[in-house]
């Protein structure tokens, strides 16, 4: 096996949370298309979404789609800036603790429901 | 592995996998907005649950957001389906397998572009439906 180091494995991520979102997406694509079946179909398909299982399951697709975008903007700055090359291992550190960052807050709003912890918005059901 | 000299033939230009390189890049950053937004709207500013039909036709009574989620659908398909097909490049070298799973993907694709821009274009709310937004309990 190929022994690459960081840059490798943050490849590797890249590939895999990309594959992940568009899974996804796939599913996604049609779970929304059920609209076309009136209120009752399409809301009893997103009260799936509302259930403990697949808030959790939701998280992962968060926290993917954060890292994807975040190592995306990484690799542009590794292609076209100059310095890109040079600083790639710092902004991979970048890309980590920036994807927590954003995740956290995010996974808080999904999973409150569940707890029954306060959220700002007015509309939250479970 | 060719290291560059500063003379002799040039490395070929343009084609197909540039166009890919530059697409990837150019809707992945257009993607950085409208993906991350999306999730905000529907998990952070709305909770899951309340993301009901009657939401939707709320959303989609204005034409913005119809298009607004064509745009995105777009180009996350082809971002993702994009991606998709480098990724079997590596990984099938079978050149008849090949030829059919890249052809089913392409098929893929088009058929879910077709199914997510029917959806945007031809959904109205049945009677009644405007009304107040009630969450899934």
């Amino acid at each position: 096996m190929y022994r690459g180091q960081l840059g490798m494995w943050s490849w590797l991520l890249h590939r895999i949370t990309g594959l992940g979102v568009l899974l996804f997406l796939l599913v996604h694509i049609v779970d929304i298309s059920l609209l076309g079946f009136g209120p009752t179909v399409y809301n009893e398909a997103i009260a799936l979404f509302g259930t403990p299982v697949v808030r959790v399951i939701s998280l992962g697709l968060i926290a993917a789609v954060f890292y994807h975008a975040f190592n995306g903007v990484r690799i542009i700055l590794i292609d076209f800036w100059p310095k890109g090359v040079r600083y790639q291992r710092a902004m991979f550190g970048i890309v980590i603790v920036f994807t927590v960052l954003c995740f956290l807050p995010m996974a808080y709003y999904v999973i409150a429901p569940v707890f029954h912890l306060p959220t700002n918005t007015t509309a939250v059901g479970m | 592995m060719r290291i560059s000299t500063g003379h002799g033939t040039r490395p070929p230009s343009g084609g197909v996998e540039t166009f890919s390189w530059y697409f990837f890049r150019i809707s992945g950053v257009a993607l950085l907005f409208l993906a991350i937004l999306h999730l905000l709207i529907m998990h952070v500013t709305t909770d899951v649950a309340c993301t009901t039909y009657q939401f939707v036709a709320l959303r989609y009574s204005n034409p913005f957001w119809r298009l607004y989620d064509w745009v995105l659908l777009t180009l996350a398909l082809l971002h993702g389906m994009n991606g998709l097909r480098v990724v079997i490049d590596d990984y099938v070298r079978a050149r008849g397998f090949r030829f059919f799973i890249q052809s089913t993907l392409g098929a893929l694709t088009l058929v879910l572009f077709m199914l997510g821009t029917i959806t945007l274009i031809t959904f109205q709310p049945v009677a009644g439906a405007l009304s107040t937004t009630h969450c899934i309990k």
